[in-house]
């Protein structure tokens, strides 16, 4: 899932700025799970809105309201008119949910409520950890399931560098070397010959480096009869 | 020593490729350029080194704080007579940056090339760097190997002049984690290309010699110069920090204890009781131990099969490097003229 956390109330304070009438937007998928940006969280963020402009002398009209994804037209068309409403809508979406409604509402002012932090899953109550990168070429397949690009600190290909200690990185004793989890995972497995192949530099044009990324299935395409 | 050496026999004929080529043991120092634009302490640090070592490290952007490029400084190192070995981590640069900078530091005459990751900028003074990472080390040593022996660059394309022909090193790390895996990540920068190997500091013979038996089975110190690190301890605190914080170096407590021995005589004084000449006298005591321990452990390294040389990382203290050579029996270095 997308892991998010929210940005302190000062920020979105200054973010909302002097508007008066403020739409909080919660999205009931991945930010909801992790307790940033939900029904709930985006009631509570409208509160305390409310609660701060009052004290600074100037009271808002604060209204919330969850959709059940930002990123899809469909959902956000049910939340047209509050929008329409609003001076500006604080989203409590993932970046790509508060990009969602700037460009579905463009004449909205949208701004993010909270801080997309990464692609992970809770690895224990209230804790969680990020596993993937989204490189676009997947290489799990070499590494026994544990990615090297989204948790070695330094991306390796041919790790572990010299900073793995006692299973740590070198950047942080909380911090796991990927290498080392690789290694035991391919040792237990039976699989270290695969550690042996030199790994060539990695293909970035996938990833981000390669420019914005965008997926084409021609064949979930609408033919122009379809789409009229 | 590879099927790809030049017709002279040599791959690049750097003087420490000659020397190791001729089998004598090999000495390589470190010089870390200035966090300034003051191409004088350089050569005043080059001065420390000349005649001491074979060749001498410089370092590139070492423990990620912003310093004189490792090229530059390496010019000015050749300019002053020396051989420069230019350390070259793909924290800071992308394939295109590494290979454009390593086309100016062959022109400029540097021959002998470190390929490392580079420690992570979050211990540096620009924490909040963006790093790079594009390649990493072992890629880097393949990439620089293929310049000199398949005239490609990274891309695939031909070279259509002079190719960059360098000595390749790359480094070992016998007691980071898994140990179990060390020597067999030796033996895949070995087969991307490395000649020669400098290793983290070694204080621990023993454990070092467990590593090579390791390499030895391998074959590896016959297709690699194996040179192991030795630094000189400048204190007892320094010697506690380097067991506790950093990450693959393992220092016994018999030399803490022979470091913490040498001050004993200003031992059990509060900081007020010690005059500033007491703190200089301690002080030179610790440095005369930590120098005779540096050159012990020389001797004992020496005795190591497939130990080629050493290389002596005496940051900030260049000048530890000749009495430490002299120390060890290494002086004067060899002449081995080009074929």
């Amino acid at each position: 899932m997308i892991v998010a956390e929210q940005k302190n109330l000062e920020e979105i304070k200054t973010l909302v700025g002097d508007a008066q009438n403020v739409l909080v937007v919660g999205c009931g998928t991945c930010v909801t799970v992790c307790f940033a940006g939900g029904a709930r969280e985006a009631a509570i963020v409208a509160a305390s809105l409310r609660m701060a402009s009052k004290l600074d002398g100037n009271e808002k009209n604060v209204t919330d309201a969850t959709v059940q994804r930002q990123c899809e037209w469909e959902y956000l068309d049910e939340i047209a008119e509050q929008v329409s409403a609003a001076d500006v809508v604080l989203s409590l979406g993932c970046g790509i949910g508060v990009q969602a409604i700037a460009e579905h509402f463009p004449d909205r002012w949208v701004v993010p409520g909270l801080n997309t932090s990464f692609l992970g899953l809770p690895t224990e109550q209230g804790v969680w950890a990020e596993r993937c990168a989204a490189c676009g070429d997947c290489v799990l397949g070499i590494t026994g399931g544990i990615c090297p690009i989204a948790r070695c600190s330094k991306s390796l290909l041919n790790g572990p560098c010299g900073g793995s200690e006692n299973g740590h990185c070198e950047i942080n004793a909380d911090v796991q070397c990927a290498w080392q989890l690789i290694y035991d995972r391919l040792s237990s497995m039976n699989k270290l010959d695969v550690l042996m192949q030199l790994q060539p530099p990695k293909n970035w044009r996938t990833s981000r480096d390669g420019g914005p990324r965008k997926i084409v299935r021609a064949d979930l395409r609408l033919s122009e009869e379809e789409e009229s | 020593m590879t099927e790809q050496e030049s017709s002279n026999g040599y791959l690049t004929g750097s003087n420490l490729e000659r020397v190791l080529h001729a089998g004598y043991f090999a000495v390589t120092a470190e010089l870390g350029p200035p966090q300034n634009a003051d191409g004088a302490v350089i050569r005043k640090k080059a001065a420390l080194l000349k005649g001491n070592c074979d060749a001498v490290n410089l370092t590139d952007n070492q423990t990620a704080i912003v310093r004189m490029s490792s090229i530059s400084a390496g010019a000015i190192v050749l300019q002053e007579g020396l051989e420069p070995v230019i350390q070259m981590t793909c924290r800071d640069r992308n394939r295109l940056a590494i290979q454009s900078d390593l086309l100016g530091a062959y022109a400029l005459g540097i021959r002998n090339l470190l390929c490392l990751s580079g420690d992570h900028q979050t211990f540096g003074n620009h924490p909040t760097a963006k790093n790079v990472y594009d390649i990493d080390s072992i890629q880097l040593v393949h990439v620089v190997a293929a310049m000199r022996d398949q005239r490609v660059f990274e891309c695939g394309d031909e070279f259509k002049g002079q190719e960059p022909r360098f000595f390749v090193g790359a480094a070992a790390s016998p007691f980071a984690g898994p140990v179990e895996f060390r020597p067999y990540r030796l033996a895949k920068k070995v087969q991307a290309g490395a000649s020669f190997i400098q290793t983290q500091l070694v204080y621990d013979v023993d454990a070092f010699k467990v590593f090579m038996e390791k390499v030895r089975e391998l074959g590896l110190h016959e297709k690699v110069y194996i040179l192991a690190g030795v630094g000189p301890l400048k204190s007892p605190g320094m010697a506690k920090y380097m067991k506790d914080s950093v990450p693959g170096l393992l220092v016994p407590d018999v030399l803490i204890d022979r470091m913490t021995e040498a001050g004993a005589p200003w031992a059990g004084k509060s900081k007020d009781e010690l005059t500033k000449d007491d703190k200089k006298a301690r002080a030179a005591a610790w440095q005369d131990e930590g120098i005779k321990i540096c050159i012990e452990l020389i001797q004992q390294l020496r005795e190591v099969e497939g130990v080629a040389g050493v290389h002596i990382m005496a940051i900030e203290w260049e000048d530890a490097v000749k009495p430490i050579v002299e120390g060890a029996g290494l002086l004067p270095r060899p002449v081995v003229e080009p074929v």
